[in-house]
C-alpha cells in the first residue's frame, strides 16, 4: 500500500510536469467564512495575473440536511473535492451545537488526508523574537489521541485511548523520508515520547527507524518531545523537518507557527491517499469579515505549496517570491502585520510584482 | 570573624582551588547567622543520572561552604543502571522518614529489560504520592535570553493522565494507550493550585487542556477546575486550549501567571517554558506529595552528553536546594545561597556555557561560594 502513495506523489510531479503546464487543471475552492472570501478573491487574482494554468470551482460547504436528516457538508462538495482531487480551503466557522458533523472532519475521512505538512519560515520584514526559523512539520493527521474513544468506566473516571497503527504511522513515516528527500532538507526528526508511552510511540518510533533504513541518505534522529520543546525555544534553527504522531504534531506545529508571527503567516497541507487540501489554519476573524482588511497570506502560501504538489515550481516560486518581496519592502502591510494597508493593496503590490 | 574567613578562602581560592575548597568546608564555615539551630536535618539524596551526581556535589560544596546543618541520605538511584540501584521500597521508605529530598534527573530509556511500562519515575512518584508537580519560571538576572520578564508558575499533574502506563496491543500494529483521567486527582490537582496562587499572592490561574478533541478526558479536568474556581472567587480564571498556550508561551509568555496542567502538557509547558528563560540547567522545580517534597530541576534531561565534563550549569540544583532550606525552615541559608547564586549570575563574570559563559561547573560553583554573604542578625 505505501508502494502505490508513493508512486501517487511522486510520478506526477516527476515525469508529468510539462502535461500539468500544457493543459488547464482544474481546483477546488472552498472560500469558507468571515475573511475567507476576500482572502479566497486576493489568492484567485494573484493566480490570474501569473497565468497559473488552474480553473477554480468554487464550492459553498453550508451544511445542509442530508438524508440520514443530519447536517453536514452538500454531496456537490465532496464530488467536486473528490474529481479534482486537489483543493484550497479558506477558514471555515466552526458549527456549533450538535448534529453538524465537522467539515474538517469529513474531508480529512474521504481524503484519507494522513499527513499534515505545515512550513514555518521566518519572513523578512516581519520581526519576531526568532531569526532564521525554517522547521516543517508533518504530523499524522487519522488516529493517535484524537480517536475519539473515551468512556466513562465507573463515575469520576474517564479513559481515553491513544490508538497508534502500524499501518498509519509507516506511512507517514515513509511521507516524511520522502518529503525531505525530494525537498532537499538537511535532516528529519522524529519527534515522540516513548521513554513514557513506550509501546505506543514506541511503535511509531520503530516505524520511523525501519523507514530511515530505506532512505540511508536522509539524515535522522530522534528526539523526545519535552526536548524539542526546549530546544526549540532557545535556538529553533537546530531542527529541520519534524514528523510526529498526532497530538504532538498539533502543538508543536502551533508552537513553531508562535515563532515566526502567527497563524496567518504560516501554510498547511494535508495530504492524502486520494487527493490532497491546501488551507489556511488561522480562524474566520468575523470583527474583520468584509472590512477588506485581513491577511491572504497564509492561503497564498498554502496556494503556493499546492502549485508545488501539482509540479507547478515555475509559477510557485514566482508568486511565493513576490509575495515575500512585498513583505520585506513593508510598504503594503495589513494590520496584523503592524501595516496599515488593505487586504487590496496588499495584493495588488503582489501582482504588480508578479507582472513585472 | 566572618571577614577573616572570607580572605583566608580567597587567598587559598586563587592558589589551588581543588585543595582549598577541601580545606575551607572543614575548617572555617561561613556562617554567623543568627539563628543556629541545634538540630540537624535529614534529608533523602538521589543524585540521579546524567550530570546530575556532579550537580549534586556543587550543592553539597556550597552546603559545607556555608555550613547549612542539613545531612543527606545519599542513595544511588537508576532505571538504567539497575543493578545498582537502591530498591525502591527502601528510598521511597527514606524519603517519606525525611519528608524533604533533593533529586537529580532519572533517565528513562524508551525499553525496559522486563518489559515493564512504568519508569522508575512513575513508580516513585505513584509510591510517594506526589501528585503535584511546581516549577516557579521567572526570568534570571544576567541571562540573556529572548524573553523579559516572564514569571510563571506550572502546576502540572504528575500521578496519571498519558503517564499511566496502561498500553496493549490490541491486535498486531495496533497499539492502544490508555489516558486516565479522575475527578479525585483532577480536583485535588485545581484545589492545589488555587490555594498556591492564593498563598504565593498571585491573579490568575489558567487552565491548558484540549477538550475539544478529548471531551470526556479533558473535559473532565477542566470542569474540576472550573468548579473549583468558583470557590476562589478573589483569583481570575481563564481556560486556554494546549497548542494556543504553546503558541502564545513562545509569543507573549508575559500574560501567564499560575497554570494548572494534566500530566502531559505539563510536561510540555515545563520544558517551553524553561527554554524561554535560559534553558534546563537554570529552572527549579518541587514535587509534592500530601507528606513530603522532593525538589527536582523543572525541566527534566539528564544531559548525559556532558557527563564528566564538567561543563553542566547548577544553578537549577541549588536553587533547587535553597527552596528545600526555605522547606525545611531554614530560611536564613536558603536566603543566601539564592543570593549567592542571582549575584554570580547578575555579575555575569562567571558563567558556564549553556547561558553564553565560558566557565565550568567547579568554577561556577566557588564563585556562588566566594559570594555567599552571612545574613545580618535581626534587629530584635
Amino acid at each position: 500500500m505505501a508502494a502505490t502513495i508513493i508512486r501517487r506523489l511522486t510520478t506526477p510531479r516527476a515525469s508529468n510536469a510539462r502535461f500539468y503546464s500544457s493543459e488547464i487543471k482544474k481546483c477546488t475552492i472552498i472560500p469558507g467564512d468571515g475573511i475567507g472570501p476576500e482572502i479566497s478573491a486576493a489568492v484567485q487574482k494573484i493566480f490570474s495575473v501569473a497565468q497559473v494554468p488552474i480553473e477554480w470551482e468554487s464550492v459553498d460547504v453550508t451544511p445542509v440536511r442530508g438524508p440520514d436528516g443530519k447536517f453536514g457538508i452538500p454531496q456537490a462538495a465532496i464530488d467536486s473535492v473528490n474529481r479534482n482531487k486537489i483543493g484550497l480551503k479558506g477558514p471555515l466557522m466552526t458549527p456549533v451545537g450538535k448534529g453538524h458533523r465537522s467539515l474538517n472532519l469529513a474531508l480529512r475521512k474521504e481524503f484519507n488526508l494522513y499527513a499534515n505538512v505545515r512550513p514555518c519560515r521566518s519572513l523578512e520584514g516581519y520581526k519576531t523574537l526568532y531569526d532564521h526559523v525554517d522547521v516543517v512539520t508533518i504530523r499524522e493527521n487519522t488516529e493517535g489521541e484524537y480517536s475519539g474513544i473515551e468512556h466513562e468506566i465507573v463515575d469520576g473516571v474517564v479513559q481515553s485511548i491513544k490508538l497508534i497503527t502500524e499501518d498509519a504511522s509507516r506511512r507517514v513515516a515513509e511521507f516524511a523520508f520522502q518529503y525531505t528527500k525530494e525537498n532537499k532538507r538537511r535532516k528529519l526528526t522524529a519527534v515522540h515520547k516513548a521513554n513514557i508511552m513506550r509501546m505506543s510511540d514506541g511503535l511509531f518510533l520503530r516505524c520511523c527507524r525501519e523507514m530511515a533504513e530505506k532512505y540511508p541518505d536522509v539524515k535522522f534522529e530522534e528526539k523526545y518531545l519535552d526536548t524539542v520543546c526546549l530546544n526549540m525555544v532557545q535556538d529553533p534553527t537546530q531542527y529541520d523537518v519534524l514528523v510526529m504522531p498526532n497530538l504532538y504534531g498539533d502543538i508543536l506545529s502551533d508552537m513553531c507557527a508562535g515563532l515566526v508571527g502567527g497563524l496567518g503567516l504560516t501554510p498547511s497541507g494535508n495530504i492524502g491517499l486520494s487527493g490532497a487540501l491546501f488551507e489556511s489554519v488561522h480562524g474566520t476573524a468575523p470583527d474583520i469579515a468584509g472590512q477588506d482588511k485581513a491577511n491572504p497570506t497564509a492561503l497564498l502560501l498554502s496556494a503556493v505549496m499546492m502549485l508545488r504538489y501539482m509540479g507547478l515550481n515555475d509559477h510557485a516560486v514566482k508568486i511565493e517570491n513576490a509575495c515575500f518581496e512585498t513583505i520585506k519592502e513593508a510598504k503594503y502591510l495589513t494590520g496584523d502585520l503592524g501595516g496599515k494597508a488593505k487586504c487590496s493593496e496588499f495584493t495588488n503590490a503582489i501582482c504588480e510584482k508578479i507582472g513585472r | 570573624m566572618s571577614i577573616i574567613s572570607r580572605n583566608v578562602f580567597k587567598v587559598l581560592l586563587r592558589a589551588s582551588p581543588n585543595v582549598a575548597a577541601r580545606t575551607i568546608h572543614t575548617t572555617a564555615p561561613n556562617a554567623t547567622l543568627a539563628d543556629l539551630p541545634d538540630s540537624r536535618v535529614n534529608a533523602t539524596l538521589i543524585p540521579g543520572d546524567g550530570v546530575g551526581p556532579e550537580l549534586v556535589y556543587a550543592v553539597q560544596e556550597v552546603f559545607k561552604a556555608a555550613g547549612v546543618p542539613v545531612d543527606f541520605e545519599s542513595y544511588f538511584f537508576s532505571e538504567v543502571n539497575p543493578t545498582l540501584s537502591a530498591p525502591l521500597e527502601k528510598v521511597a521508605a527514606s524519603i517519606a522518614k525525611n519528608r524533604v529530598c533533593l533529586k537529580g534527573i532519572l533517565a528513562t530509556p524508551d525499553y525496559s529489560h522486563t518489559g515493564e511500562l512504568q519508569t522508575l519515575n512513575m513508580k516513585l512518584r505513584n509510591e510517594l504520592d506526589l501528585y503535584a508537580n511546581v516549577v516557579h519560571v521567572k526570568s534570571l538576572p544576567g541571562v540573556r535570553s529572548r524573553h523579559t520578564n516572564v514569571d510563571c508558575v506550572i502546576i502540572r499533574e504528575q500521578t496519571e493522565g498519558e503517564y499511566s502506563a496502561l498500553e496493549h496491543e490490541t491486535v498486531k500494529g495496533v497499539v492502544e494507550c490508555l489516558k486516565i483521567v479522575t475527578a479525585q486527582k483532577s480536583q485535588r490537582i485545581a484545589k492545589f493550585a488555587f490555594d498556591y496562587a492564593t498563598k504565593n499572592k498571585r491573579k490568575k490561574v489558567t487552565a491548558v487542556h484540549k477538550a475539544n478533541i478529548m471531551k470526556l478526558g479533558d473535559g473532565l479536568f477542566l470542569r474540576s477546575c472550573e468548579a473549583m474556581a468558583k470557590l476562589y472567587p478573589k483569583i481570575e480564571f481563564e481556560r486556554m486550549i494546549v497548542d494556543n498556550c504553546t503558541m502564545q508561551m513562545v509569543s507573549n509568555p508575559q500574560q501567564f501567571d499560575v497554570m494548572v496542567t494534566p500530566n502531559l502538557y505539563g510536561n510540555i509547558v515545563d520544558n517551553l517554558a524553561s527554554g524561554l528563560v535560559g534553558g534546563a540547567g537554570v529552572v527549579a522545580g518541587a514535587s509534592y506529595s500530601a507528606d513530603c517534597v522532593v525538589f527536582e530541576p523543572g525541566a527534566r534531561h539528564t544531559f548525559s552528553e556532558a557527563v564528566g565534563k564538567n561543563v553542566a550549569n547548577p544553578t537549577a540544583m541549588l536553587l533547587c536546594s535553597a527552596k528545600l532550606l526555605n522547606h525545611v525552615n531554614l530560611p536564613g541559608y536558603g536566603e543566601m545561597i539564592r543570593n549567592a547564586v542571582n549575584k554570580v549570575l547578575h555579575d555575569g563574570k562567571v558563567r558556564t556555557k549553556d547561558i553564553g559563559g565560558q566557565s565550568n561547573t567547579q568554577e561556577f560553583t566557588y564563585a556562588v561560594i566566594y559570594n555567599l554573604q552571612p545574613l545580618q542578625k535581626p534587629t530584635q
